[in-house]
């Protein structure tokens, strides 16, 4: 009782906080902690798997890391277009999904089919569907979702010249490079509605958690829809654009070659000092993209409190 | 008389001072009413376009699955054939369904998900509360931690986890009671244990999500509570929780799915495919044709599509089902919307 009553409230706050995130803690010290250690540790020395099962560790120093960066041929390469990709697809991604999430908040007939509908993306990217869709691909080469990757040749070919618009754009003085980017977007529409099934929903979510007496109040202070979406829903949504951001970075990363070649060098070539050592540094750089990109958002960031 | 004045010019002023304002009236309505009008109808117009080209976008393919799990030999053989089966067939669902022993595999599968569902959900949200609203020492390195774990490839964990979990053992406790450390290898309790530890499938961003909804909410919610006098635990359950009720659904969704949908995890506890539909799948195309003695691969993807069709068809439904109820629940429910 006397131990309890030195404490102060914050003290007091701070540990039922503590409490509350203490399994976590526990699960990630025994397992993820673990694993990092051993990451760092395999990418420090050389692994040599010995035949009757276990390994033994040579401590090599950098030496995986400089193999990596001035050695291997590919590494380097595979890390700039995987980190650009990234960076192309994230802020489309992003406004694609908060956009269909607009568009499927509102009431209208028939939305639990439409909704059912843009689930499937999340559905049809996980594991065991993707892999067993995989197997019988070659169904697939000849339907809808291959049509859109050639959009570009195929329009050129279909009577609309594609070339004509881009030149129309460039003489209106828009840059080349912007042009390029959403002519880019529009050739691989299919692949940013596919990737962005996860975030859609998230944000479907995000609307449905703003307090319908904010649009009331905006309502009754006579804003229009244009002014209620930038002062109300924006804002409001915009915690929430953190977790996309985080999640399109971390999905496009898992998918990205630099994994498979840290995946393909641990399990294909044995080599799981190098292995991690690739797993390390993507790892790092995807940190350092979150952080940078999260910071940026969380300064302009409204939190309700 | 003065009296009687008054009476008579009020009603004879009254309709000349009205009827113009009346019939200016009208007109405003009736133009804003048109203008508005024709607003909805371009915005329901625009909408049902964008949504109709993109669902398009997405089901394309799927249809594309789904009717060509209904043709028959000669249909698949008939490049004529596009869509429409000419002889359509269900032969290829009860080969399917027979192969993957489909009702007791499906309903152990959704069971298992469902129960890892409601675990991570609880657990994520606990966490993720905790961070959303306590201030602790170290908390901004410990939430780090939690993105560090959703960045981190998932097969640099695969080592450590299956050394721990094939000599499992806490602090040798088990190993003093049991003799031995436990081998829970070809056992689903490795991924009970990490999912209740707030470790398991994707746990990183549903703490993520939690927190960032937990963060939304306003804070005199809580504060009414603790006025009123609920414990830390009951204003988390009956309070937070509930008006953290879309992004609860939200991850429960996911959780679903993916859990469902899990290979990783299944092929690295070595979970036995008899409860886990997700595994039988990828053997289907083998199994079919050594049992029932089809060469062609042409025909063997039209089993692979009907099978598909089947792993698909009860995540679709619990979706519908969730979103229906909850999703709209909580649109009427009086606390958020």
């Amino acid at each position: 009782m006397k131990k309890k009553k030195k404490l102060t409230l914050i003290q007091k706050r701070a540990i039922t906080g503590f409490l509350f995130i203490l399994p976590w803690l526990i699960g990630f010290l025994w397992f993820y902690a673990k694993s990092i250690i051993m990451t760092t540790q395999f990418s420090l020395s050389e692994l040599t798997v010995k035949p009757g099962g276990g390994y033994t560790l040579k401590f090599v120093g950098l030496e995986n890391f400089r193999f990596a960066f001035r050695g291997h041929g590919t590494f380097k390469q595979i890390l700039t277009t995987s980190v650009g990709d990234m960076l192309i697809d994230v802020p489309l991604i992003t406004f694609f999904s908060l956009f269909m999430a607009l568009l499927l908040n509102k009431k209208f007939k028939g939305r639990t089919l439409i909704r059912a509908i843009f689930f499937l993306p999340v559905i049809l990217n996980s594991e065991a569907i993707r892999s067993a869709m995989e197997m019988s691909r070659s169904l697939l080469a000849g339907g809808v979702a291959s049509a859109s990757a050639e959009l570009v040749e195929a329009a050129g070919s279909g009577g609309v010249s594609v070339e004509y618009y881009i030149q129309m754009f460039t003489n209106l003085g828009l840059p080349m490079g912007l042009i390029e980017y959403i002519m880019g977007a529009v050739s691989r529409i299919s692949e940013i509605i596919n990737a962005s099934g996860v975030q859609i929903i998230i944000f479907i979510a995000a609307l449905q958690s703003i307090p319908g007496s904010m649009y009331e109040v905006a309502k009754i202070e006579g804003a229009t829809g244009y002014e209620t979406f930038w002062k109300v829903t924006f804002p409001m949504v915009m915690p929430h654009i953190i977790t996309v951001v985080v999640y399109t970075v971390v999905d496009s990363f898992v998918d990205s070659q630099v994994v498979n070649l840290a995946y393909e060098t641990a399990f294909d070539q044995k080599n799981y000092g190098l292995s991690s050592t690739f797993s390390l540094v993507s790892t790092v750089v995807t940190c350092a993209i979150l952080l940078v990109v999260c910071r940026f958002i969380q300064k302009r960031t409204f939190y309700y409190n | 008389m003065s009296a009687e004045n008054t009476v008579d010019t009020v009603p004879v002023i009254k309709p000349e001072e009205k009827q113009p304002k009346k019939s200016f009236k009208m007109n405003v309505n009736t133009k804003s009413k048109i203008v508005t009008t024709s607003k909805t109808v371009v915005m329901t117009l625009f909408r049902w376009i964008v949504l109709i080209g993109v669902a398009y976008v997405i089901i394309g393919p799927v249809l594309g699955i789904i009717s060509r799990s209904f043709f028959s030999d000669s249909d698949s053989s008939n490049s004529l054939v596009y869509m429409i089966p000419q002889n359509p067939t269900t032969e290829r669902y009860e080969v399917a369904s027979r192969t993957l022993s489909y009702m007791s595999t499906m309903l152990k599968s959704v069971g298992y998900a469902v129960s890892l569902m409601l675990i991570q959900v609880l657990m994520c949200s606990m966490a993720g509360y905790g961070f959303a609203r306590f201030d602790f020492p170290l908390k901004k390195l410990l939430f780090a931690f939690v993105v560090l774990m959703i960045v981190l490839p998932t097969h640099t964990i695969m080592l450590p986890l299956y050394m721990t979990f094939s000599n499992f053992d806490i602090f040798g406790i088990i190993t003093a009671i049991h003799g031995e450390p436990l081998n829970l290898m070809a056992t689903p309790i490795p991924v009970y244990i990490l999912t209740a530890l707030a470790c398991g499938l994707r746990s990183g961003l549903y703490i993520y999500i939690f927190n960032q909804f937990f963060r939304g909410l306003p804070k005199e919610i809580e504060e009414a509570a603790f006025v009123d006098g609920a414990g830390t635990w009951y204003t988390y359950f009956r309070i937070m929780l509930r008006n953290a009720m879309p992004a609860a659904i939200t991850v429960a969704i996911f959780s679903l799915v993916w859990q469902y949908n899990d290979t990783f995890y299944a092929r690295l506890f070595h979970v036995s495919d008899k409860m886990l539909i997700s595994m039988r799948i990828t053997g289907l195309q083998a199994t079919i044709a050594n049992v029932y003695r089809i060469n062609s691969p042409k025909i063997l993807e039209l089993y692979m599509d009907a099978g598909i069709v089947l792993l698909m068809l009860p995540i679709v439904l619990i979706y519908v089902v969730l979103q229906k109820q909850f999703i709209e629940g909580v649109e009427r429910s009086g606390i958020v919307g």
